[in-house]
């Protein structure tokens, strides 16, 4: 027969076991990271017309996504949960998600929008399934090569409610996060809790490639397409044009020539 | 026309100069700006009220403007911000601002305008490799890259009034970690010198370093020389991967020029480039090109900007 004293150490034991149990479920996150497929940074861009013919262009996944993709894959280890890859776009923004899944992200999901949206409009949708899907947490590229705005991590977050931090160079997972992050004459080290979106920078990050089991897994894998109704956007493009051709220079040959170049540089173009 | 709104640029808690370029920027899209200074200190804005062609200078004056915090400052600043085209810098940090300010407003944000024109914003897309311009058929809020627009001159005489606002700071900074040289950081500086693998070295960038202290410069390096070199961080990278520069002045030393390093520089106001390939395609970019190895180029180039600035 059990002692009162026992009875109560049970008890205690069993109380720590259900909150060691809660505080893993409470740590286990949900992970979100935005992935953008856009054109090879190495191609080179041409008109048709007056708009941009991305036809023979082959296109990549964005270059930070990938580092937001390994962010991502980071805090999985460290935390356990799942992570879930979300793109915009027609069926054949498939192919950005199947790299992340050989990358090594459990779910798939695209947003299926073929039409140019503007800020408002891609972040209204992007809040919507961020929502369904449930989330503590959302990486993105610090910006897409495409664009190079750097709008929807921020944007997003606003919409949601949550904090944001962007052009993250490392982060350090727990119940909050804590981010690197430039700030003026440096870098801050700040605190972030969570839910929040963060936006990610090179860094000193390394990105994993894909290895062959991740690739089959990829092939196999399905699409979570989710079917939206954007706003009307109103911000409307006009036109694609080629950057302005500046004239011709001055040209010099040996180094002597750098002592007339600094004069000019202060008489000329007035800069130093 | 629109109401038109310029929040100003502030560095190390000063109102920045560029501030001026968005008042030009406002009155191209239509009328004269009412101009916004962030600050937790209101004779901040003073500095504000010597640019021309401001309707008026309201000093936004909080706490939460003390350290950056994206939800924080979006939301002070959307307190006291009336209904409008909104203009602020395209810096790192107010890109940012102005992501989180549209979101908030539920209207949508036009980054890196670099041209307005009858109501049409154009901005550089693919890193510069092509330019695309929109029009707006709503309020929107709009950021200018800065050395793009003309400054709207110094003899304006406004009135300040200061208007207490507030939001919720989501983040906390733990600690700033000062960089280990004192030198400018690419994104904030006005001259950059870079250099590119044709630099033979990482020790070599010794003799850049020289020249950038001599006038006030930052340092940058190509994609090719971060890649080769770690002691070469990619906090110096300039290119599509790196950071994407608008400097008075870049000089190139030993950077061929690829795709993706003209991307991240070439509207540069001013460019010299100095290679010992005739060929390289940075030269076509260059305002003052130099065909000469670094060897030869840069002591010379060193004791004239040293006679220059002393």
């Amino acid at each position: 027969m059990k002692k009162p004293a026992d009875e109560v150490q049970t008890f205690i034991n069993l109380f720590e076991l259900v909150e060691v149990f809660l505080w893993s479920v409470s740590t286990m996150a949900n992970i979100i990271v935005l992935v953008k497929q856009v054109p090879d940074t190495n191609a080179r861009i041409v008109l048709s017309g007056d708009r941009v013919d991305l036809s023979a262009v082959k296109k990549v996944m964005s270059p930070y996504d990938e580092f937001a993709v390994e962010t991502a894959l980071q805090h999985r280890e460290a935390s356990g949960g799942e992570v879930t890859a979300v793109t915009v776009g027609g069926a054949g923004a498939d192919k950005v998600l199947k790299d992340a899944k050989a990358i090594g992200v459990d779910k798939i999901v695209r947003i299926d929008c073929d039409s140019s949206l503007d800020s408002n409009a891609l972040q209204s949708i992007l809040a919507s399934v961020v929502s369904s899907l449930g989330a503590e947490v959302v990486y993105c590229g610090k910006s897409a090569a495409d664009t190079g705005a750097g709008s929807t991590g921020p944007g997003l977050a606003e919409r949601l409610g949550w904090a944001s931090v962007s052009h993250t160079t490392s982060v350090a997972f727990g119940d909050q996060l804590s981010v690197v992050t430039p700030a003026s004459g440096g870098n801050a080290r700040v605190t972030v809790p969570l839910p929040a979106v963060i936006s990610c920078d090179k860094g000193d990050i390394k990105v994993r490639k894909p290895n062959v089991k991740g690739i089959m897994q990829a092939k196999k894998a399905q699409v979570d397409v989710h079917a939206v109704d954007a706003p009307a956007s109103t911000v409307s493009i006009v036109s694609h044009s080629m950057p302005p051709a500046k004239p011709a220079g001055k040209s010099y040959q040996g180094g002597e020539a750098a002592a007339e170049v600094a004069q000019l540089l202060r008489d000329e173009a007035n800069v130093i | 026309m629109s109401e038109t709104i310029v929040i100003a640029e502030i560095v190390k808690g000063v109102v920045h100069p560029t501030t001026s370029e968005l008042i030009t920027a406002a009155h191209a899209l239509g009328s004269q700006p009412v101009v916004i200074v962030p600050c937790a200190d209101a004779g901040v804005a003073d500095a504000a009220a010597q640019f021309s062609g401001a309707s008026k200078i309201i000093a936004a004056k909080s706490d939460v403007f003390s350290n950056y915090d994206a939800a924080g400052w979006a939301a002070a600043l959307d307190a006291v911000t009336p209904a409008g085209i909104i203009v602020t810098s395209a810096s790192p940090q107010s890109k940012d601002m102005a992501a989180r300010l549209a979101a908030r407003r539920g209207i949508s944000v036009v980054q890196d305008v670099v041209k307005i024109e009858g109501g049409n914003l154009t901005s550089p897309i693919y890193s510069g490799k092509a330019m695309q311009t929109v029009s707006l058929s709503g309020d929107a809020v709009v950021t200018v890259r800065p050395n793009v627009f003309d400054a709207s001159g110094n003899d304006g005489s406004g009135e300040v009034s200061v208007v207490d606002t507030t939001g919720n700071v989501a983040t906390a900074v733990q600690e700033f970690m000062a960089r280990a040289s004192s030198r400018l950081d690419v994104a904030e500086a006005n001259i950059i010198v870079s250099g590119g693998r044709g630099m033979g070295s990482p020790a070599n960038f010794s003799h850049l370093e020289a020249i950038a202290d001599t006038i006030g410069a930052a340092v940058g390096a190509s994609r090719a020389a971060v890649d080769t070199w770690d002691d070469i961080p990619h906090s110096m990278q300039v290119g599509q991967t790196g950071k994407t520069v608008n400097p008075n002045l870049y000089i190139a030393v030993g950077i061929s020029g690829a795709i993706q390093h003209l991307a991240g520089m070439r509207s540069s106001k001013y460019i010299v480039a100095i290679n010992k390939d005739a060929d390289a395609p940075i030269f076509q970019h260059a305002d003052y090109g130099i065909v000469a190895t670094w060897e030869e180029a840069l002591p010379v180039l060193q004791s004239s900007l040293a006679a220059m600035m002393a």
